[in-house]
């Protein structure tokens, strides 16, 4: 089956496309376009015109590096939240589009278990794990348990990403900062106390990041507060992920979003996993950050388990959160 | 020195050892290697000290607690008092329904003692009491904090009405017991409490 997938819950608006090999999922291709602001952080209605404009070329551009023909596609799937409306829209009206003129089914997911189900697909072993689910928006600790992905714990205020990326344009820095504060950390060496903030399961930023601007005005270099804050968020990540494979026994952790990309969270979580007997698993750079693939893998998973979607169903959700999903394609 | 571990978490390991020739239950809250030193001495040390100051706090004010011995903020152990008695979550499933009802308002008469001075246990579940000399004694403060507002209370009570539902299943009066404990011990409102135990059930998070 070959399945076409459309992703578009923020300022990524992606197009992949794969194909199921005896329930692996190869990719035949995965394009992606990014919205960068100017400046500030992502308004929805600009990011969403920039989706408008680009998705059209996109679906052409991913089929015909695909090596596919339209008529071969068997699915269309879209990411159906959780993410900002105006995006979420033109990516489902995309793919309505789409469905509708190659008279060919649709499927909505979910696209926080679509991080997550990309990894099983793709990377050899990965078969039960923790996902460790970090980007800008979101930050969670999924894993499957009774019948369903469950959020053993996520964040309390605002994802790791934003944490970092609202830090980075704090000192000066384009989007993203991710990358610009790991380069910038390296150098740092003095620790800088910072509030260690997680509470059961779940953790906040917020405070933290105030405190790591107050070193800011304060003068202190720029190297030590970004070694500081990574250190930090990181050790308070790898702590509740450690507790959710504590609590669920499971003995593997998988890693997705776009700061899975940052080298010392996967050399912690690494660590964790190495001192616990566990296997680690991340996998590869265009499919941690918000893909067309994931979201065309998910589609495919569902509708092979028998679920089905109208049009009328396709409407969007914007908090549609990871334990709604019906999980039919697992026993 | 010869130690058995009886129980391995995600942060400490619980084990058996002696202290001045008695045998002691040591907590040890384990050394994360991902973490840098300067962040990993002070969680240890920190998470050690606020749960033997709630453990000797809860102590004070009549809560049937493990005695501490020793506690050592540098290598993150609190040396306690070996308790061989029997989980309340191994035996309450077994017990008369008069008895269940005794014990059931016990907890609930403990909680509001704790609840009274704003210690918060963070984890009351039927695994973290130990029925001992016709007490109940509560155990593992590691998750525990002070707080005086009626969301943590009323969120410490949740744990354990959620515990009784999935290890207690068959004995859905059990709650209903351990709040008219809690009632008659409580000095606060106890009413108010229970309908934030209401409102946190309705916040769809937890359905």
């Amino acid at each position: 089956m070959i399945c076409l997938g459309i992703e578009g819950t923020a300022h990524s608006i992606g197009v992949g496309i794969i194909k199921d090999v005896k329930g692996n999922c190869h990719i035949l291709s995965n394009l992606i376009k990014t919205y960068k602001p100017e400046k500030g952080g992502i308004h929805p209605r600009e990011a969403a015109n920039h989706h408008a404009t680009y998705i059209a070329d996109l679906i052409s551009e991913s089929v015909q590096k695909a090596g596919v023909h339209f008529t071969d596609i068997d699915l269309v799937s879209f990411s159906q939240g959780p993410g900002l409306g105006p995006c979420l829209r033109t990516a489902a009206t995309a793919a309505r589009a789409l469905a509708l003129t190659l008279e060919k089914p649709i499927m909505g997911v979910n696209h926080c278990v679509a991080h997550l189900e990309i990894g099983r697909g793709t990377v050899r072993g990965c078969t039960d794990p923790v996902l460790l689910y970090v980007s800008g928006a979101n930050t969670q600790v999924i894993a499957f348990a009774e019948g369903k992905y469950r959020v053993f714990g996520e964040t309390l205020d605002i994802g790791i990403g934003n944490c970092l990326d609202k830090f980075g344009r704090d000192i000066g820095l384009k989007f993203p900062c991710g990358p610009k504060i790991e380069e910038l950390a390296k150098k740092g060496a003095r620790y800088l106390l910072l509030p260690y903030s997680i509470k059961g399961m779940d953790i906040a930023f917020s405070g933290l990041l105030t405190a790591a601007e107050n070193y800011v005005s304060k003068g202190e270099p720029l190297e030590d507060i970004c070694y500081s804050l990574q250190e930090m968020t990181f050790a308070m990540l790898t702590e509740v992920t450690e507790r959710a494979m504590a609590h669920t026994e499971k003995q593997e952790v998988l890693l997705g979003g776009g700061v899975a990309s940052n080298k010392r969270l996967r050399e912690m979580v690494g660590r964790m996993a190495k001192d616990r007997s566990a296997r680690f698993f991340v996998p590869s750079r265009d499919v941690c950050v918000d893909n067309g693939a994931m979201i065309a893998w998910l589609g495919f998973l569902m509708y092979e388990s028998g679920m089905r979607m109208s049009i009328d169903e396709s409407v969007i959700n914007q908090r549609f959160r990871t334990d709604l999903v019906e999980v039919h394609w697992r026993g | 020195m010869v130690k058995k571990i009886l129980y391995r978490g995600a942060e400490a390991e619980i084990c058996l050892s002696k202290y001045m020739r008695k045998t002691v239950v040591q907590k040890r809250r384990i050394k994360k290697a991902y973490r840098i030193r300067e962040i990993d001495g002070l969680l240890i040390a920190s998470r050690t000290k606020e749960e033997a100051k709630l453990i000797a706090e809860s102590r004070i004010h009549g809560v049937s607690v493990p005695i501490l011995y020793d506690v050592d903020l540098a290598h993150g152990i609190i040396t306690m008092e070996y308790l061989a008695g029997k989980r309340v979550k191994d035996i309450l499933n077994s017990l008369e329904e008069a008895e269940r009802k005794l014990i059931c308002q016990k907890i609930g008469e403990s909680i509001a003692c704790l609840h009274n001075h704003d210690i918060i246990h963070g984890d009351i579940t039927t695994s973290n009491m130990i029925l001992l000399d016709n007490r109940i004694h509560f155990i593992d403060f590691g998750l525990g904090c002070k707080n005086s507002e009626m969301e943590a209370k009323g969120v410490d009570l949740h744990v354990l009405m959620e515990a009784f539902e999935s290890t207690h299943s068959k004995y859905s009066d059990c709650f209903k017991y351990v709040f008219e404990g809690y009632k008659k011990q409580f000095h606060g409102d106890a009413s108010a409490v229970m309908k934030k135990i209401d409102d946190i059930v309705r916040r769809g998070r937890y359905r």
